[in-house]
């Protein structure tokens, strides 16, 4: 082999970083985001596995719905819950916490939504 | 054609992935086994790439000269483009691997009446290829996010730039759409120019339409077939930790989307793909140009076979020489 010098550092470096992940602060597999589901209601607005795929493209539907469509600000549940179709007054008033609710799957998942930049948190808006 | 079969291939690698991920234990074949295998195919087949190369002398310095060469001190060198010291070298290959220089000098040559031979400048393929090169780098490390824990701070910081137009939600990566367009930019350059065409093999069409492949399904499982993210970090975290588990329900667009990732993966190194070490490899990049200030000797020249003459040959040779009527120098 030529060029030993260079090229066994340059593949040492080229394993080091394509398994970064695997050495490089990969942390706890078993720490998992329990989001910490409201005691006083039994449903969701939406079946829970839909809500915990796609919470995000329901929340886009309603606002563009109700601010650009004018659509209703309530709804129904196929099992007669009745919820206001809004975020802070809706989502945030059954997942009142904030932080062991949403921010916990959030901040797992790397997602900083920038909702927060205008819509008020439960605790604030106390 | 010859785009058919890569074509066809690629659908066949989705249908297999979409009926695996229906079969119980398929999902954990394509999820846990399949990525350790490739990742590992993929580490040792480019180590084993690289090795091979290396293993290969290249005795004589063939850099290619894109300028001037090192000459009398009034004759201005091009220190880059055909550099004959080190730090030259060190500086073509960052402008190459970094900005590939060599494709912005890329020409078309065209016919006009006359007939009249024109070359111009094209730089849409240095664009281009600069784009997706950038957009797939932004993307893997924006993947990062789904083996870290916690994620690191410059994935977030991606993360945050690339969906700072904050369209939708979830939200829009402008990567994905530069990505996409790039791919589609290099794909139709090879169906609409007949000369690009003209030389264009399957092996040339599989990597697009492979990488076009995971593109969408990753947009699409982004978009329109919404996956449960954490159940997959689980899985993918677990796989950069050694205890990867499948829970939760997975969508079987995630398993085509790994998939053809793993057939990524395996078909790299044994592919043109390999460009990617090969860039740094390459004798005609990585070369000072300084045949006329040292004398290189062949590493394997053999001491015993002593330099042999043309005088010294004649003398062994003149009388076959002269018997077969070839002039010789010495009667
Ligand atoms: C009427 C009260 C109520 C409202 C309004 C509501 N939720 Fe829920 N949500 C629940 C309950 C109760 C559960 C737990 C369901 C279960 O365990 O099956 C839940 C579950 C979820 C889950 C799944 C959590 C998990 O760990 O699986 C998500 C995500 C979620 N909600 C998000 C939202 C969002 C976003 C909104 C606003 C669009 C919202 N919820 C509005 C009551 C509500
Ligand atoms: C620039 C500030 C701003 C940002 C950022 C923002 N919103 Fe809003 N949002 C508003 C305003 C203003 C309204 C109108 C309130 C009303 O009419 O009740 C609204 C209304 C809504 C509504 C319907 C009504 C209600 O009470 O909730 C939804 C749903 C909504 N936003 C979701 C979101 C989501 C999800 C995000 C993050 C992805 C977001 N918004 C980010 C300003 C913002
Ligand atoms: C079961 C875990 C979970 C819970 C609980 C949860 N989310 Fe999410 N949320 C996610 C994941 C995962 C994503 C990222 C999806 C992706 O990257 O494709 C996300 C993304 C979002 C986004 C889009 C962010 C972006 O920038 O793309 C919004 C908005 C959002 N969540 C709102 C909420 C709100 C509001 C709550 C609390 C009521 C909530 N979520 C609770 C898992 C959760």
């Amino acid at each position: 082999m030529y060029g030993k010098g260079r090229i066994i550092p340059a593949l040492i470096l080229f394993l080091g970083l394509m398994t970064a992940p695997m050495w490089f602060k990969s942390g706890d597999v078993s720490k998992l985001p329990k989001p910490e589901k409201p005691k006083d209601y039994t449903e969701c607005v939406a079946p829970t596995q839909f809500m915990r795929t796609a919470h995000m493209q329901l929340l886009n539907e309603w606002r563009d719905d109700i601010l650009r469509e004018g659509g209703s600000r309530t709804g129904k549940t196929a099992n007669g819950t009745e919820y206001v179709r809004s975020l802070q007054n809706g989502c945030m008033k059954c997942h009142s916490d904030k932080k062991k609710f949403c921010d916990d799957c959030h901040n797992y998942a790397s997602v900083k939504p920038y909702c927060w930049d205008c819509h008020l948190q439960p605790k604030e808006a106390m | 054609m010859r785009i058919l079969s890569p074509f066809i291939a690629v659908l066949a690698l989705i249908a297999v992935a979409l009926v695996a991920a229906q079969v119980p234990g398929g999902q954990a074949l394509m999820g846990i086994i399949l990525p350790y295998l490739a990742f590992a195919l993929f580490l040792g087949g480019v180590v084993y790439r690289v090795v091979q190369w290396a293993k290969s002398p290249v005795p004589f310095r063939i850099p290619t000269t894109c300028g001037q060469a090192n000459s009398l001190p009034w004759i201005k060198q091009n220190k880059i483009d055909c550099p004959s010291t080190k730090l030259g070298v060190i500086a073509r290959m960052i402008l190459e691997v970094a900005l590939f220089r060599s494709l912005f000098r890329n020409t078309k040559a065209e016919m006009y009446e006359g007939p009249k031979l024109v070359y111009g400048s094209s730089k849409f393929l240095w664009l281009f290829a600069l784009l997706f090169h950038y957009s797939f780098l932004v993307i893997v490390l924006r993947h990062m996010r789904l083996f870290m824990d916690p994620v690191p701070g410059f994935v977030a910081a991606l993360e945050f730039g690339d969906g700072f137009l904050q369209i939708g939600s979830p939200v829009f990566y402008q990567t994905d759409a530069l990505f996409l367009g790039a791919i589609a930019f290099l794909f139709l350059r090879r169906i609409f120019l007949a000369n690009i065409r003209y030389i264009s093999l399957p092996a040339d069409y599989f990597p697009l339409l492979l990488i076009f492949g995971i593109a969408l399904t990753g947009i699409l499982m982004r978009t329109v077939f919404r996956v449960d993210v954490v159940a997959i970090k689980q899985l993918t975290h677990g796989l950069a930790t050694f205890s990867p588990a499948i829970a939760g329900q997975i969508g079987s667009i995630f398993f085509i989307h790994i998939f053809l990732v793993c057939t990524l993966l395996i078909y790299f190194p044994y592919s043109k793909l390999m460009h990617m070490a090969g860039v740094f490899m390459s004798p005609t990049r990585n070369m000072i140009n300084n045949s006329r200030m040292v004398r290189h000797i062949n590493p394997w020249n053999d001491p015993n076979i002593k330099p042999h003459s043309y005088a010294a040959y004649e003398d062994e040779f003149r009388e076959f020489m002269k018997e077969s009527g070839i002039p010789v120098e010495k009667e």
